[in-house]
């Protein structure tokens, strides 16, 4: 491996290793006030909101029915390979469809 | 408290971990439901290992050097942003400031997972910390959310999609130019349908979730332009922070 290329690599990974860890190491050294408690046990559902409207913005009308065929399908089913593999399917049926136009 | 014994959790570790329940543990098997229940994400993530090793192959880096980074690193928007800057030399500053802004978002992703991190120590706790990815972490939350309370469950999900993204950013190197997806192909799609379909198990109804998830969404959309990692943090922090000011008002 080239040094340049080892070096990129170890600066990469240090700085995510400290993101990773560091959130929790500081929360450890001192217990976060009640609010900020409170925040981080909220934060699971808005942080993959935002992913998921930023990637949606992106990937148009297409997208979003696959999202709500992928949301339908592992709500009724539970089952997360179903639910991944009925959007991707919805979504390339959609492309089909609106490809001759 | 039979199941609590033994090889798995020792003394320290388990003392005062008493939680709604019972003891949270760190087991060989909490370890292997994770990692069963990872499998599927597999489907979500494959798509875009493929691309990561068909762009670092695009930017002369070798197949040891591709497989070096996914292993050390493992985050796959911060490889491919740090990709799309990269040069001969290679830009070791710039490659490690894209890594810290891409990944800032999973520092507090950490410190919410307390409920099973505090009563970790040593390798189990800065180690597990060490394979956190998005995922993992959504997984994990609705475990604890559901009354879990083997932390194990949240190093076998993110250890099945570890190897489970060197192994496709190995596919893409090794197959380089034969798999030329188009970008908009419905394959990529899969890593969107992950995130969609993990946020269900999320939900716990429309008095908690709606409005906060609303404004995460609506305020990462709105700042967009910004570039990462602000929509993100920007939509997740004030959603949560809006969940969390309903929660206390609410505890009144």
């Amino acid at each position: 491996m080239r040094t340049d290329v080892l070096l990129a690599i170890l600066g990469m990974a240090a700085v995510t290793y400290l993101c990773r860890a560091g959130g929790y190491a500081i929360m450890r050294a001192k217990r976060p006030p009640p609010f900020l408690d409170a925040m981080l046990r909220n934060l699971p559902g808005p942080i993959f909101m935002a992913y998921l409207a930023l990637a949606l913005m992106r990937s148009g009308p297409a997208g979003l029915i696959g999202a709500v065929v992928v949301v339908l399908v592992q709500w009724r089913t539970g089952h997360l390979s179903a639910s991944i593999l009925a959007g991707i399917g919805a979504v390339w049926l959609v492309d089909l469809l609106a490809s001759p136009l | 408290m039979a199941e609590a014994s033994g090889a798995e959790t020792r003394g320290a570790e388990t003392r005062g971990a008493e939680t709604r329940g019972g003891p949270v543990r760190f087991t060989r098997d909490g370890v292997r439901r994770g990692a069963r229940r990872a499998v599927p994400l597999l489907l979500g993530l494959l798509p875009f290992g493929l691309v990561v090793g068909v762009v670092s192959i695009g930017h002369g880096l070798s197949l040891v050097e591709a497989l070096g980074m996914s292993a050390l690193v493992y985050a796959g928007s911060a490889q491919l942003l740090a990709l799309e800057l990269w040069s001969d030399p290679a830009p070791i500053l710039a490659a490690t400031m894209a890594a810290a802004v891409v990944n800032i978002r999973m520092a507090p992703m950490g410190a919410a997972l307390a409920p099973w991190l505090d009563r970790l120590r040593g390798l189990r706790l800065w180690g597990t910390l060490a394979t956190l990815v998005d995922h993992s972490f959504a997984m994990s939350m609705a475990e604890i959310r559901a009354g879990g309370r083997d932390a194990g469950f949240l190093l076998g999900t993110s250890l099945v999609l570890y190897f489970g993204w060197i192994a496709s950013v190995a596919a893409g190197h090794l197959l380089g130019g034969a798999v030329r997806l188009p970008p908009g192909h419905p394959l990529f799609f899969g890593g969107i349908a992950a995130f969609a379909a993990l946020l269900v198990p999320l939900w716990r109804g429309a008095r908690q979730d709606l409005l906060a998830w609303a404004a995460a969404a609506a305020l990462a959309v709105a700042l967009h332009r910004l570039g990462l990692p602000l929509p993100l943090l920007g939509g997740a922090l004030a959603g949560a922070a809006l969940a969390a000011w309903q929660e206390i008002r609410g505890a009144r």
